[in-house]
């Protein structure tokens, strides 16, 4: 290290390093599928040249959540409490319109505990990426099931889950979420793409990553573990994205390829590679991932996406500048008004 | 009282001209709700406001939206008594279901203005013969003016204010005027509604004859005043703040004051082209709005929420959050009769220990107690510049009473302090320091200064968390550092006694006797000081608190009485068991409590009679004992 290259660093296109979106070191399980995750989004973010200033995590509690320490450093991040994300989330995102809002969550922490704070956050389709860690368990406190764990998957001690599971992606789509999409912590590629594409969409981006827990839920009997999501990993489509700064100069055989135009300029390509599969049809989306389940199948993919669906912070109608910055000169009315009211009241 | 006397002397006579009750009494409205009552209650209100006399409004409403009994008392008062008068003299019978109860608690030469017929179901023994009784045929009259039935039962309340202006003598002139503000722009509403009254009062003019010694004079104690309630005031507080991101979930009692907010928001806050300078979300339960509240004050928003008890409790877990990783936020609690559901329309004083360490492990909170409207007004502005100042969530507790009901008050003063947005450094600020950490004490003030998310400077983010965090915000479990910022919080708290509001010095005779009260039982504590006077010649002291910390002026009124009575309105002396905790151990022994918790607003006879009994009755039970 001492006798560094006299090289300039491989730097994004606003000019940063990528060791400028690095966190903290890792505290989670080795070979934990969150910290591949983590990798993905230090990359996505730099890829697309996020500035990490404008970057704001947020997280509720669990190993997913602590997750936020171990990238993006100069990113700010707020750990609140278990299940609430969505709630303090929505508070910063409507306080500065500006701010990229990225959620880190559970299964536990979305699917249970935050299940109310989860659908009103899907229906509002907030402007910002939420993402669930997924991987069937509870691991903070030893591995009790959660309620994404599937019908008959098994604990390491043996115990047999038989209630269903909870399809937050199904959910999300119903919930008027306008960007959903599962992926697997194991598949870079697709998980990478997925990650840069929702940076630019405007809307609630509700990805479900599949994220082994390698201490709790990685054995056999498991729906969650490595080997089950790799063997039955069904991809809907194949995606590809070409970020707003690039040209696009990609041939494709046309009938088997949609395109997407993203918020920011960008687009998305979605190549298909499930029979009748239509990104922007809810309703097959929704009937897909039920069988899908029913045929044990991990469903990957962009399942559904609106680029033109209106934001809450649309729906908001408030100022292009952040509210949390407007002047006392913007945000207290002047004397006259509150002599009118006075008036009033007479 | 004179009432008494005259009603034993002559009881369904002509009243005698030197006995007459001016600008002193209490009515009674009885009806059920839902039946439109809250608009004629609110005009005769307004006409006695305009006769310039001294008037308050008291709603005793149900958690209902139909058909439940509800009261509304309407105090004119010459002496300037806003709270709820024990015994209303005069009783508008407009509710069959409660009329018996109604009767029985008018006191002797009462006055009943009640439906032609209606005492037919009352047997004899029922019906009190030292009342005075005004029957009027609001049936017939209602439909000579109203030919639309499905009008008529909102129309019928009408009449009685019209038989209510000509027996209290208030000027016709006031009446019109009066509905007109109620109508406002409602041309055909305003004329139907007017003959309504003036049908009631042709009725009463031509048919009843005068036996009771009530009048209505002309005053001038109302002039360039406002009615107001408390929601609306706390609500105008937010704005001149310039509160900017708004969270909630509906619940009564507090209800109103976000949809007042909200139409003054957006009166007030939009730009030119039409956009908002302000957000107010309706969240998905209070454990959501309190969350988007504290997101948006980590993001340097104003942010506000406004709830109740059952609120409160579903808050606690992020209020603990708030306190520990210090984020602004204000909550305005108007508070209702509790546990529970409790009686949710009614009010009381019982969320004062729950707020102040509202969460687990070792929290404190500092919350302010307004008693009248303009400190409604105020004291909400001043929550949100001491959340930023102390980052950390500030609460306002109001109450039903204060929040809901009519209150007169001066016009309220345009701030003028700047608002203090606390400690947060820019990016030239870090750029100058060349960085920062979040949870230092820098200033000896227990104080960080913190950077809010979207600071464009490498060195400007930090990890808001609610673990275990050492100075610069990192993660530990370290036993040393843990109760550093610990130790230091509560250093914080100690510069929070120095910038609450000061307790109000409202009585300062150098008596023995001392009072403490707060919020909305200062109106009545205030005319029960003038009754013990008067019945007993004794001279009292009175501060009245308006913050948790306390200031030393509230530890410096306890050491300077011999005894001090703490009057509130909750069952177990919550304001009383914060003094103790707070005050040292010789002047804890002089605390005693006056108590009033039934969910009505308390009345001064109430506390006059607890403090009579608690000074005179033991002392002359028991041989005197020197002190």
């Amino acid at each position: 290290m001492a006798t560094a290259t006299p090289t300039a660093p491989k730097v994004n296109h606003i000019g940063l390093p990528i060791l400028d979106y690095r966190g903290g070191r890792s505290t989670l399980c080795a070979g934990c599928g969150h910290n591949a995750i983590s990798e993905r989004i230090i990359e996505a973010m730099y890829e697309m040249g996020v500035e990490p200033e404008r970057v704001a995590k947020m997280s509720g509690i669990g190993c997913s959540s602590k997750s936020p320490a171990y990238f993006m450093g100069r990113s700010h991040s707020f750990n609140g409490v278990h299940g609430r994300m969505p709630a303090t989330a929505s508070g910063a995102a409507v306080a500065n319109r500006t701010l990229t809002v990225l959620g880190v969550s559970g299964d536990g922490d979305t699917a249970s505990i935050g299940m109310g704070q989860f659908v009103h956050l899907m229906r509002r389709n907030l402007p910002m990426i939420y993402i669930i860690e997924d991987n069937g368990v509870y691991g903070l406190t030893k591995g009790q099931f959660s309620a994404t764990a599937d019908l008959g998957s098994k604990l390491k001690n043996g115990v047999v889950n038989d209630l269903p599971a909870i399809d937050t992606c199904a959910l999300a789509i119903q919930l008027g979420a306008s960007f959903v999409a599962r992926s697997f912590s194991g598949d870079k590629k697709q998980l990478l793409t997925m990650l840069k594409a929702a940076i630019a969409h405007k809307g609630t981006v509700m990805l479900d990553i599949i994220s082994p827990c390698v201490t709790f839920n990685d054995h056999e009997g498991s729906t969650k573990s490595y080997k089950f999501t790799q063997e039955n990993d069904e991809p809907v489509n194949e995606i590809g994205f070409v970020p707003s700064f690039q040209e696009i100069a990609v041939d494709y055989a046309p009938g088997q390829s949609q395109d997407i135009q993203l918020f920011d300029g960008s687009s998305l390509r979605l190549r298909k590679l499930h029979e009748a599969y239509d990104p922007t049809d809810r309703a097959n989306a929704v009937r897909i991932l039920m069988e899908s389940r029913d045929k044990q199948e991990v469903l990957t993919g962009v399942f559904y996406i609106n680029p033109a669906q209106p934001s809450f912070i649309d729906l908001l109608n408030v100022v292009d500048e952040p509210l949390a910055l407007l002047p006392e000169s913007v945000t207290r009315p002047p004397k006259s008004a509150l002599d009118e009211l006075m008036a009033e009241l007479r | 009282m004179a009432i008494g006397d005259l009603a034993l002397s002559q009881p369904q006579g002509a009243y005698d001209e030197r006995r007459r009750v001016v600008n002193d009494f209490s009515i009674n409205v009885a009806t059920v709700n839902g039946s439109g009552s809250q608009s004629a209650n609110s005009v005769l209100l307004k006409s006695i406001f305009e006769m310039g006399v001294p008037v308050s409004g008291k709603n005793l409403f149900p958690s209902n939206i139909a058909g439940q009994p509800t009261w509304f008392l309407i105090r004119a008062s010459k002496d300037g008594y806003f709270a709820r008068k024990r015994d209303s003299e005069i009783l508008v019978a407009l509710n069959p279901e409660t009329v018996e109860a109604d009767l029985q608690a008018l006191p002797a030469g009462g006055v009943v203005i009640c439906e032609e017929g209606w005492n037919e179901s009352l047997s004899p023994e029922q019906m009190r013969e030292d009342l005075i009784y005004y029957t009027v045929p609001f049936d017939k009259i209602t439909a000579s003016v109203c030919p639309e039935m499905k009008l008529r039962k909102l129309v019928k309340n009408m009449v009685y204010v019209g038989v209510a202006a000509q027996l209290l003598a208030i000027d016709m002139s006031k009446v019109e005027h009066s509905l007109h503000a109620q109508f406002a722009k409602k041309q055909k509403a305003f004329d139907l509604n007017f003959d309504a009254v003036k049908a009631g009062f042709a009725f009463a003019q031509e048919n009843l004859t005068k036996q009771d010694p009530f009048f209505i004079e002309r005053m001038n104690e109302t002039a360039g005043k406002i009615i107001i309630d408390g929601n609306a005031a706390c609500a105008m507080g937010a704005v001149f703040a310039g509160v900017t991101v708004v969270a909630w979930y509906p619940i009564t009692p507090s209800t109103t004051t976000i949809d007042t907010l909200t139409e003054l928001l957006t009166r007030l806050r939009k730009t030119p082209d039409g956009k908002a300078t302000f957000a107010v979300v309706q969240a998905e339960d209070e454990l959501a709005a309190i969350g988007m509240v504290l997101g948006a004050g980590w993001a340097g928003a104003r942010s506000m929420t406004a709830t109740s008890g059952p609120g409160m409790s579903l808050m606690a877990e992020f209020c603990g959050l708030g306190y520990y990783a210090e984020l602004p936020g204000v909550i305005v609690d108007v508070q209702r009769t509790g546990p529970s559901t409790g009686l949710p329309t009614r009010t009381q004083q019982a969320d004062l220990l729950s707020v102040a360490f509202l969460s687990h492990g070792d929290t404190k909170h500092p919350f302010l107690l307004p008693a009248t409207m303009r400190e409604c007004f105020e004291l909400t502005q001043e929550a949100f510049d001491l959340a930023e100042r102390l980052q950390t969530p500030v609460f306002v507790l109001s109450d039903t009473d204060l929040g809901m009901n009519h209150w007169i008050s001066e016009p309220f003063d345009y701030p003028t302090k700047p608002l203090d947005r606390g400690k947060v450094l820019t990016a030239e600020d870090l750029e100058r320091l060349g960085g920062f950490a979040r949870y230092r004490d820098v200033d000896g003030d227990g104080i960080g200064w913190r950077t809010l998310p979207g600071t464009r400077h490498p060195k400007a983010a930090y990890f808001t968390r609610g673990s275990g965090h050492n100075d610069a915000a990192g993660y530990t479990e370290k036993p040393e550092e843990y109760q550093a910022i610990m130790d230091r919080l509560a250093r914080k708290f100690e510069t929070a006694r120095g910038l609450v509001p000061a307790p109000v010095v409202v009585r300062d005779e150098g008596a023995k006797i001392g009072f403490i009260a707060y919020g909305s039982t200062d109106c009545a504590l205030r005319e029960s000081l003038d009754q013990i006077e008067k019945r007993y010649g004794q001279r009292v002291d009175y501060l009245r608190v308006r913050a948790f910390p306390f200031t030393p002026a509230v530890h410096e009124f306890v050491a300077a009485h011999e005894r001090v009575y703490v009057v509130e309105q909750n069952r177990d002396a919550q304001m009383a068991s914060l003094l103790k905790l707070d005050l040292p151990a010789g002047q804890v022994v002089k605390l005693r409590s006056i108590l009033h918790y039934n969910g009505w607003p308390v009345d001064a006879e109430s506390i006059t009679e607890q403090f009579a009994n608690a000074e005179f009755a033991a002392k002359e039970s028991a041989p005197e004992e020197g002190h």
